[in-house]
This record gives structure tokens, sequence and C-alpha cells, in this order.
């Protein structure tokens, strides 16, 4: 057996990498992890982690040198200080833009499960069956029925804190205790429960921080410094979780600086035999090889790595054939919301940094409602007391001003939606031959966007934020919107759906890519539609799965 | 400010300034071609510490000036000002002195801190006015610069963080219902 064999080959390391690298692993297989990027070893490489916010020469602000670096980063929050060494070199990994999308990256060990959102939420079997009901792009394979353990098994071993709400539309999960709401949340709750009873929910979000130790990682010390890594461990990123509990096995290589840049592609199996990487450092290429191959380098670098591979068979690459791969790109739309004051609680504050809120989940268009769009949108919001930069309008300069500032100002609440993005297939990723990335490999073009279904949503996200909060008793509610921008949402999904048909989808329900068995992609590429819940969760629960069934087809010869 | 802050603040500051926290998510004209290396000049850190000291003055807590406010404003002007925003800066400084000249017939400088308070009380209804009205691709008003600076810059720095402030790097629990009496300081931003 060369050096270059494996069982195994995942492509990535991120949130659903590492989830396949630990399945497969624990399962027995030798396997070898690529990642495009350099190492973060857990906690060593959190160098900023442990800083006050005065070691930041600019306070965790942006430069007007980071501003020309990063043109695409610069467009939201992700820009700034404290984490900037997680984010993509746009330089050097540039993308053409036919129209705007806002394409955030991690090109490093643990991708963007270093810096994720880290809200989980389950699927329904509502959001698995849209497509078959409304006729829009293709049917999902599978039904909630199909995840549900899964689902369990991903919660368990990441460690997801929440409520058991016993929301319809949100089913609950295998969760750590729930981090509390404060009283003004607690307060605004009541009020909403008040008025909606249980057509609509207000609860606490539910996050993959843990709430109690758990496998050798120490509980969430409320910080909210998550997305610098935690040196405790109190987040699920492939380094506190899933990467420890593949080395254990003793059965995973990782290999760092490896841009995969095809996969090798057997006409007479019709099967990958491996992959071909070009190390990032020293521009070679090497081969590895495997029984089976794993691609979760993120929705839209695996459509890319599936269109540069296998193109002597098929002109747009392997899994082409349908013609789905790279189209019905999805996102989350966001930038719409409402915010306001809320009365009295002078005499109550928090205790610690929260690093979650609350969520409102999906209410629209469920049990016979029709609006003028299809599916929904859900809301995450919290309440705080202001701190130093608000702006007290009696008061100019001096001790006076000085000492107020020094008090927290009155409390508020705000929140903004996050819609579902329909499948659309002109929304879509494909290869720019013309333009090139450091390594001289092709770069991708993205051409998607928002269109009228999520247009006509987010009035609607607008407007009952506004109802809502004036309905649970916040005062001088404003709202907030802005042009849905695809990307922004950091939820890229769709470029390699599943489907029931080879013809029209890339993936079968067990996530093998239809034209080459021992290929599976179970990143945010696999999704068929997009749901409004945070997906990452979902990710979890299918590469677990798809792991699992790969594992029980190479027993059994099949592949 | 990750994602779920930015949404929940989004919310809450609207239709007010929210002083400090635009420099975080400001736009941008690229091309830094202004000199700043004059605002590093000692005298020059001394001014902007006496004026940041006038904005923020030593109370029960340390005063701007304690926390190298002056300083900071240079770096920060240096780096994350567009050229258009640090040539507004840099003319401003001039023109604070200008103002107190006209005032007083006294330098800034010159000026006791009576004086100073009232210039800079002045200074500042000026700029909040100017901003009302100011269109976004209208300049800048220095003063709002200088300020929005001295906010940042002191409740951000150890002496702010921790002495005007409570800083709590650990907390290690979360209560959502602490008790809180007026006087109690804010918690710093982490």
């Amino acid at each position: 057996m060369s050096t270059n064999t494996y069982d195994a080959i995942v492509i990535g390391s991120g949130i659903s990498g590492g989830w396949a690298a630990k399945e497969l692993t624990e399962k027995g297989l030798k396997t070898i992890m690529l990642e495009r990027g350099k190492n973060i070893e857990h906690i060593k490489d959190y160098v900023n982690a442990n800083k006050a916010p005065w070691e930041f020469e600019h306070r965790g602000g942006r430069t007007q040198k980071m501003i020309e670096d990063y043109p695409v980063l610069k467009r939201d929050y992700p820009l700034n200080e404290v984490n900037l060494d997680y984010w993509t070199n746009e330089k050097e990994s540039p993308y053409t833009e036919i129209k705007r999308f806002d394409w955030f990256r991690g090109y490093h060990m643990g991708g963007r499960s270093l810096m994720w959102g880290r809200q989980s939420y389950r699927w329904h079997d509502t959001d698995f069956e849209a497509n078959l009901k409304d006729g829009i792009g293709t049917d999902w394979p599978i039904r909630y029925k199909d995840l549900h353990d899964w689902y369990g098994y991903a919660e368990r071993f990441a460690g997801i804190s929440g409520n058991k709400d016993g929301v319809p539309i949100l089913p609950d999960g295998d969760f750590m205790p729930p981090m509390d709401m404060n009283i003004v949340e607690k307060d605004i709750q009541k009020r909403y429960k008040e008025f909606y009873k249980d057509a609509r929910h207000f609860i606490i979000g539910r996050t993959a921080n843990i709430t109690v130790p758990h496998n050798n990682r120490t509980n969430c010390q409320y910080r909210n410094k998550c997305w610098l890594g935690c040196p405790f461990g109190a987040y699920f990123s492939t380094q506190s979780a899933t990467l420890p509990a593949a080395m254990a096995t003793g059965n995973l290589t990782v290999r760092p600086w490896s841009i995969v840049t095809r996969i090798l592609y057997d006409k007479d199996t019709k099967k990958a035999k491996g992959v071909e990487i070009m190390d990032a450092e020293t521009n070679k290429t090497y081969e590895y090889y495997a029984k089976v191959v794993f691609v979760n380098a993120s929705a839209l670098n695996s459509a890319w790595v599936l269109m540069n591979s296998a193109t002597d068979v098929w002109e747009g690459g392997l899994g082409s054939s349908s013609g789905q791969l790279g189209h019905n790109l999805m996102d989350h739309h966001l930038g719409v919301g409402a915010g306001g004051r809320v009365e009295g609680f002078e005499d109550k504050y928090t205790f610690g940094r929260r690093a979650n809120g609350i969520y409102i989940p999906r209410y629209r268009n469920l049990n016979g409602e029709k609006r003028d769009y299809i599916r929904g949108f859900g809301y995450q919001g919290g309440g705080s007391r202001s701190g130093w930069s608000r702006d007290i309008a009696e008061m100019n300069i001096g001790g006076g001003f000085k000492d107020a500032l020094s008090e927290p100002g009155s409390w508020g609440f705000g929140m903004g939606g996050f819609g579902e993005t329909l499948p659309y297939h002109e929304n879509r990723v494909y290869l720019d031959k013309t333009n090139k990335d450091k390594w001289g490999l092709p770069i991708l073009a993205i051409d998607a966007e928002c269109k009228d279904n999520e247009r006509k949503m987010r009035i609607d996200m607008m407007n009952d934020a506004k109802e809502m909060l004036e309905n649970a008793g916040v005062k001088d509610v404003q709202t907030y919107t802005s042009e849905p921008v695809l990307g922004r949402g950091i939820h890229e999904m769709g470029t390699a759906r599943m489907g029931r048909d080879p013809k029209t989808s890339v993936l079968n329900g067990n996530n093998q890519v239809w034209d080459a068995k021992n290929v599976f992609v179970t990143d945010g590429a696999a999704m068929t539609s997009a749901a409004c819940q945070n997906p990452s969760l979902t990710y979890m629960a299918l590469t677990a799965r798809a792991a699992d069934f790969a594992v029980k087809e190479l027993k059994k010869g099949n592949i | 400010m990750n994602r779920r802050d930015a949404i929940s603040r989004v919310g809450l500051i609207l239709g007010g300034t929210v002083i400090g926290a635009e420099l975080f998510m400001s736009g941008c004209k690229s091309g830094s071609t202004v000199n700043t290396d004059d605002l590093f000049a000692k005298e020059t850190t001394a001014f902007l510490n006496e004026v940041g000291e006038t904005i923020l003055p030593e109370t029960a807590t340390p005063g701007a000036k304690a926390a190298n406010v002056g300083g900071f404003m240079a770096i920060m002007v240096r780096d994350c000002y567009t050229a258009d925003d640090q040539k507004v800066f840099k003319k401003g400084l001039s023109q604070l002195d200008e103002a107190s000249n006209k005032k007083f017939k006294k330098s800034f400088m010159e000026a006791d801190a009576k004086q100073r308070t009232e210039l800079l009380t002045d200074l500042d209804k000026e700029a909040k006015e100017y901003s009302k009205t100011k269109k976004p691709e209208d300049p800048n008003h220095y003063f709002s610069m200088i300020k929005q600076l001295t906010l940042l810059g002191y409740f951000t720095s150890e002496v702010g963080a921790t002495k005007a402030l409570r800083y709590l790097p650990v907390p290690g629990k979360y209560i959502g219902d602490y008790p809180y009496k007026k006087g109690d300081r804010a918690w710093a931003i982490s």
C-alpha cells in the first residue's frame, strides 16, 4: 500500500468536514483530511483570545489598509482587527461577481467552524416537504424521520444548549440546559405569549455553546469572544470537538496547505479513485487514493472541486450530468428588522456576556395561511442596556457627561430576520476560466440574486417585527431594511443538491454523487431547499448519516 | 461585534447618533496620501490629551489624559481615517485653536479649565447642529471626530475600562436578573 493511500479522503475541515473525519475514523477507516489553508491548533493558535480591548492598537476597528485589502469582507461586520487572520485573503483568492455576492470565507483548519454564529435548529417536515408542495426546484429525497436520530446524535456530541419549547415547527432536540433570558427578555416573552398565545413563540436561542462540561470541554464562561477561538473549548468547532475525537482513533491524518484541484475519476469503475492536490506552499501536485471521498469544502468550493473533476467525461465536471451542478445557489436573506426602547427595569442589569440571544421561529404561511409569498422567516435578537457609545442629548462634555456614560443607559430590544431563499436554477456559480487565483487555478464566478418572493417576504419581515415588538410593550419601535444581498447570510447552499432523480439532482438521498457512488457531498452544497433556520446542525446530521451509510456500503462491497 | 450583536444593535441604534460605533462600520475611500506624522509630535499629543481631558475630565475616576487619548487619536487618524477625514481632522486642530483665540484671545493650551470647557461646549453644539443637516457626502465635523475618538479611546483603554467601567474578562456565568443601583458602573466591552 502506497503511503498516499487511505480508506477515506475528506476534502475540507470545517463543520461538515470535521464531522466526516470523526465519523469515518471512529468506524475504523484510515482517513486523510485535506485542508487548503494553514493549520490552526486548538487554544495555542487562538492568539487574540485572551487579549484585553486595549491590547488592540485600533481597539478592534478597521484600518484603511484592511478596507483596501478586503473589498468583500468590508461590506459587513466581519472585517475587524480581532480575528482578521481567520478570514480568507481576497487578493490571493478572488472570485468574480456577476452580481454582488458577499462571500465571507475561512481558509484554514476548522474553516468557519471557528467563526460561526453557533445557532443550531432542527428542520421540520414542513421544510422537507416544501419544494414538493410548492412545485419548486426538486423534492427532498429525505424527510424529518430520516434525520431525526441523526439530529439527536449530532446534538449530543456537539453540545447544543436550548430549551424544550414544544414549538411544532421547530422540533425540540437533545439539549444541554438552556442559557437564561434576561429580565427584559422574559418580560417581553410574557407579553408576547399573552398576545400571541400559541400562534407564535419567543424562545431562548439554541446554541452550540455548552452549558455544562462535556468531553473534556469547559462550559461557557460568558465572555462572548467565541469568534476568536475559545480557550475553554466551550463552543463547537472542528478544533474543540470533532478533530480531537478523530485524532483519538489513531486513524486520522491531517494535511494543511492542500488545495484539492480535482477528484480522480476512473471511467472503468465509474468511481473516484482519489484526489489530486496542489500544495499551497510549494505549488507541487500530489495524488491521494482512497475508497471513498467526502467533499466538504463549503457549498461553493465543493461545487468548484466537482466542476474541475472528470471533465474528460462530462464537460461540466463530476456530477454535472443533471445540469444542476453549481445551480440553485441559496442563502438566507437578512438585514431587516426593528428595535426600540424598553421602559423601566432601571434597577436591573445583567452579569456576564451571553453569546446567545432570543429566537422567534417561523410562523408565516403555516396552518393554511397564504401570504403573497411562499415560505417564511425567523428572527434573532436580544435585549440589553446601552453602553458608553449612546448619545446623551442633553449633555455635551465634562465630568457629569463622563460619569453618566460610565453607568449603563436605558434598556432596549432589537431583532433581525432570517428569511428563506428559494432555489432558483439561474442562481448559480460556474468556473471563470479567464481569471485565476494565486495558484493559477480557475476562480468561481457567482451570478445570483434575491427575487420577487424574497422581496415580498421582506416587507412582512420588517412590518411584523415592529408590530410584534409593539404588541410586547416595546416603545418607540423603529424598523430598518436594506437591499437584499445574497452571501451576506453566510449560509451558502444548494450548488450540488440532493434529489430523487439523477436527471434533476447531483446527489441521491444518501448524499452520494449519482455519477460516482463513492463520492459524498455533505456540506451546504447538498441542500435542496434553504428553510429559514440556521443550517449547520443539519449539515452535521446529514454528514453523520452519510458516513454511516458509506461505511456500510463499503463493507457490503457496494462502493 | 459579532453577527448577533450586530443584529440586536442595529435595532437599537436607529435614530440616534452612535458615537464611536460608526467608526467600526464606516465605508471608505481608499488611498491615503495625507502625511500624519505631525499628529505624533509631543506638542500635538499634549494638545489632544488636554482636549480629551476637557471632554472627559478626571472626576472620582481618571480622565481621558490618563488614558493618553491624544496618542490614540493620532494612531486612529493615521490608520483608520480616509484621506478626506484626515485633512478635516488636521485642519480642525488649528480651527480649534483659532476658535479659542477668537473667544479668549488665548490659545487653547493657554486657556484655563473653565474657558476650555466653555469653548468645547460651544464646539460640541456647533458640531451637533452641523450633523443634523449634514448630507452623507458632506465632510464630517472635526469636533465630532475628536469627541468620538476621545470616547472610544477612553472607555476601551485600560484606565477607562477598569476604573470608569467594570472590566470582567471571564464572568464564568450569566445572570439575567442582576441588581443595579444608580451609581453602579457599567460593564466594559470585552
